[in-house]
Order: structure tokens, then sequence, then C-alpha cells
């Protein structure tokens, strides 16, 4: 049984954001601009978890995206990961979640032996959440989202609880699973030393187009979800009122007839 | 064109928050594109959703009341709806951007080979087109976005629209029988966690936030009690998380919850652009904080440039005398 882990590489969270004509950019004063997806992180953990605490092979981390994602890649291979791929070809550009969904699947298939997919619950940048379980229904297999726990895998059959809105669900059900993990799972680990210094070493493959058996149409042509007008937010209107008093006490009764004036209460 | 369709998702007896604000919406889309607006209410025992759901505004309801829909699983909600879509091609379909909501958008629309349009903040309709305005890049940019597919696809942010309120209407639903056998379903629900009577941040219409400022666990304190008197719910910001005074579920911001209270207290926080992300859709927002420069301000209606240790009490008996 091998697990593997989908990443995004994504913005990271102190990136500041422009737009120029419809074009996206950002940068990072403070640090790098482009990080593993943070909630991938704990998709990250997972998998090694699965491995050492599962009897997983292999932990083996799997990015669609430019050939600069080999970046967030050589972060899963320092945080434990023994492999890592590449899927990435100029054909893919613009793809939709349905696309993305497509080629994953295809590159899964690739993957003799995986058993247990882990996503992040969602990409800080599309935000959209979709990804884990249409990759599922493109492999026909069961998908399970934002679990909170990977209970027990025994023979071809996964315990998992997951964190809803409303509580905490415990579900069975057969391998091979599609999942995506929520933060309250792990706490992911620093990259080590020697992880680093293997990552550094590391050949990642990448695998395009021809390597893969795609089903279906992929790339900004086929996209079935149009979200190309991007734009700041508009500053909020008027400025923040500081409200004034001798006393605290004179202070919080304005502050509380303002709330009332606003039908907030 | 077709009818527009709205998931009506429920639990426990009830048509939950989301999904009441789905039939709000939806039935503006339809009004818009001069269509029928019909609800889908899947589940067991589910006579009276459908019934609710004629009087929040629906003129048609699909229903199929069956055991295996009883849990929401994907496996068993899935396949029974791909089947309805394919056969009624509706123009739109509307879903609250809850866990399950969100789960099944996506399953309809891999199989469907349809785009999706996920956490819409508002909607418009352009022609035929349901154009929605949502959030990317984590709140820090906003697009307008469709789909281009025969039926588009939305969920919505949770507390992004009015929930539908009665109509007086009343109809008969159209009931369908369940396509997938508990037998051919794998997975199974073997225990339930409620979170009981507490108020969850994504359903607040108040929250109470404590960040750095409150200085550690006993600082949420004065916070829980103003949270108390109003009936709020308690937010956090990372750096109070990340610091162990409270647990990771109050988190607000970019790798916590994203909330669109009414109101948002924000005490003692500064307002990192990850803070904003989450909370900045909220309608009123309040900073108290002893730095006036801090940026929350920026982004506040009203500010209180003082101790929170002396504001937040006496917030707190003030309410008290007039609630």
């Amino acid at each position: 049984m091998k697990v593997v882990v989908c990443t995004k590489q994504t913005p990271s969270t102190t990136a500041v954001f422009s737009v120029n004509n419809g074009a996206v950019s950002w940068e990072d004063s403070g640090g790098k601009p482009n990080v593993v997806n943070p909630w991938d992180e704990y998709a990250v953990e997972e998998a090694i978890r699965v491995k050492e605490n599962h009897g997983a092979s292999q932990a083996i981390a799997l990015t669609m995206g430019t050939p600069d994602s080999q970046e967030a890649l050589k972060t899963c291979l320092a945080m434990g990961c023994d492999e890592a791929i590449l899927v990435s070809d100029p054909s893919f550009a613009g793809s939709d979640t349905l696309g993305t969904a497509r080629i994953l699947a295809a590159a899964l298939e690739k993957i003799d032996g995986a058993k247990v997919v882990i996503f992040g619950k969602q990409a800080i940048d599309g935000d959209t959440g979709l990804t884990p379980v249409q990759v599922a229904r493109k492999l026909g297999w069961t998908p399970v989202t934002y679990v909170s726990a990977i209970k027990e895998i025994k023979g071809h059959t996964i315990t998992l609880e997951r964190l809803l809105e409303d509580g905490k669900e415990t579900v069975t059900t057969d391998l091979p699973v599609v999942i995506s993990v929520v933060k309250e799972i792990n706490e992911p680990r620093y990259p080590s030393f020697m992880g680093i210094r293997k990552a550094n070493r590391a050949t990642i493959p990448t695998w395009s187009a021809a390597d893969l058996n795609i089903s279906g149409g992929v790339g900004a042509g086929a996209s079935q979800a149009d979200w190309s007008h991007v734009y700041a937010i508009p500053a909020r209107e008027g400025s923040v009122e500081i409200i004034e008093g001798d006393s605290v006490e004179e202070k919080v009764a304005a502050l509380v007839d303002k709330l009332f004036e606003e039908k907030v209460i | 064109m077709s009818a527009v369709w709205v998931w009506v998702e429920n639990r426990g007896g009830e048509i939950i928050a989301v999904g009441k604000e789905a039939i709000g919406a939806a039935r503006m889309v339809a009004d818009e594109l001069g269509e029928d607006l019909v609800g889908i209410v899947f589940g067991h025992n589910v006579a009276g959703i459908a019934t609710a759901a004629f009087d929040l505004g629906c003129d048609e309801v699909i229903g199929c009341d069956d055991e295996t829909l009883d849990k929401s699983r994907i496996e068993a909600v899935g396949p029974l709806l791909v089947a309805q879509i394919q056969e009624h091609e509706p123009a739109a379909f509307i879903i609250g951007g809850s866990t399950r909501g969100r789960d099944v958008a996506a399953w309809v629309a891999a199989d469907l080979d349809l785009g999706v349009v996920t956490d819409a903040v508002a909607l418009e309709v352009d022609g035929d087109v349901v154009k929605a305005t949502r959030p990317v890049y984590a709140g820090k940019l906003l697009a307008t976005a469709f789909t281009k597919g025969s039926t588009q696809i939305v969920t919505l942010r949770s507390r992004a629209f009015p929930q539908a309120e009665s109509t007086g209407n009343s109809g008969s639903a159209d009931w369908i029988d369940a396509v997938v056998d508990e037998d051919d379903i794998p997975t199974k629900v073997v225990g339930f966690e409620g979170k009981g009577n507490t108020v969850s941040l994504t359903d607040a219409s108040i929250i109470v936030s404590g960040g750095r400022g409150v200085g550690g666990p006993e600082g949420f304190e004065p916070v829980r009690e103003l949270a108390g008197v109003l009936g709020a719910a308690v937010g956090a910001s990372r750096a109070a998380v990340d610091a162990g005074w409270i647990p990771y579920d109050h988190q607000v911001g970019q790798t916590g919850k994203t909330v669109s209270p009414d109101l948002y207290i924000a005490n003692g926080i500064s307002g990192a652009i990850q803070h904003q992300a989450g909370m900045r859709t909220s309608k009123i927002i309040v900073a108290i904080n002893k730095d006036g420069e801090a940026p929350i301000f920026k982004l506040a209606h009203y500010g209180i440039v003082d101790d929170l240790f002396k504001v937040l009490p006496a917030l707190t008996a003030e309410f008290k005398k007039r609630l």
C-alpha cells in the first residue's frame, strides 16, 4: 500500500496582491512568495504518519503545476516524503478543478499500489475545495472530506473521523480512498537538516501530458468555470469612527447606542 | 430555459440556516430568469421539510425519502442528483456552502462535467448567465465568476445571503425513489459526536474575538462573558490560537474559519491581513485596542482606543442593563 499526498504551490499567506488589467501578481517582502499550500502541510504530515503508523510502504508527494512547483515538492521531501512527482505541461495551464482532477487522476493511476490519497481541505488561491471529491469521482474511488483523524487502517477498511459544522462524524469505508484533511488532524513537523539535504540532492521526475492517459479536456480551453474578472476589494467606504469619552463607561455607552442604531444587536 | 434548483439542506427535521439562505438567493435568481424554483429535498422522514420548502418560496419540490439518505452520505445523494439533473437539465443549481453542500457540488459537477462557482457572496443575473461575486486568494481579491455548462452550479458562503422567509405557499412534492442500495454504499457512519449548544462561528450573527492583546488563556474570560450576554460565538486570531490560549476551533482568518456575522467585535487583535481575510465581510466591525495605529482600525466601523480589560467588563455590564 502506498500513500500519495497531492499538494499545490500557492502564494504565501503573507503575500500582498496587485491586479493590473486583470493580471494578478503578488510579492512577499518578508519571505518566499510561493509556498506549499498551507492546508496541504497537514496532508503531507498525515501521509508520512500513514507510512509510520499504518504500514504504508511509501509516501509520495504529487503536484500539478508549473516547473517552479519543484520548490514546494522539495519541502515535501524535506519533511519526509520518499518520492516526489511533478505533473507539468504547458497544455495544463488554465485548467479548472475538473481539468485538474482529470490530470491528477491520470497521474494517480500511474502510481502502482496507491490506496490512500490525501489532500488539504482546499488551496488558498482558488479556495474551492472541489478537487479531492472530483479526483475521487474520476478514479471511481470513495471520497471522504474534512477528515480530522485517521483512526485505523485494517485490511481494506479505513476508519476516519470528519469535522463537520455540527460535530464529529466517524465513518468506515473501503480502500482505495481520496480524503481531504483539516488542520485539527496533526501538527506538521519541520523539515529536518538531513531531510533538507536529501531534498536538495533529489531529482524530481516530471510527467507531461504525453506520459499520462488523461480522459477528457484539460487546460483553459476546457475550463467550465470562468473567474477571469479578478479585482481588488473596493476600499471600505468611510473611515472608522473612534468613540471618544471622558471615561470607559461613557465610551462604552456611546458604542452601545451606535450598535443599537445599526440594528446589529 | 428551465427551472432553477436549490439544495434544501436539512438536518434533524429542520432546514438548516445555509439551506434557507440558498432558497432566498435561488428565489431571486429564478425570478430574474423568469423561471420556477424547484427545491431538492433529500433525507429520511422529510415530508415536513418539503412542506417547509414550499412555505419558504419553492414552486415545486422534488423529494426523496429514504433511509440511505439519512446521514447525507455523498455516495447516496450524489448519484440520485446526477440522474435527476440529467433528466431535467435545470438552468442553475444553487447550494449552500456547508461542508456537505460543497461535496454535493463537487460530485455532481465531476460526473456531469460541469463547472462550479464556489463561495459566492453576491449573485446577479446577466441574460441567461448567473454571475457570482466570490472572494479569491483567501479573501484578498474578488472575482466575478460564472460557469459555461448547461446547468450553472453555485455554492454560497454561509450568512452572505438573507434567509428565505415564510410565504404561506404550499404544494405537493414529486417523490422519487433512491437509486443506490445500502449494500452498494461502502461508507458507513458509525459514530457522531454533536457540538451541543455552543454557537458555531460560521452560523453566529455576533462574534466576540480575542487576539494577542488578551495576554493569555485567562484573558479570554472577559471575551467569553461579553459573548455570553450577547449570545455570540467566541473567535480568536491565529496569534492567540498558536500561543495555546484557545483551541483552533475558534480561529478566524485565512487558515481558520471565514465568517460574516452582523457584528464582529475584535479585542486586542492588530488585524493582520490573514485575519482580515477571514472576517472582512462582517457587516459591522468594532475594534477595541490600546494601539490606535493597529491596522484593524482601517477595517473597523467603530473603534475604542483603550485597555480591553476595562472596556470589555464595561460593555458586558452595559449590555446586561439594556438587553
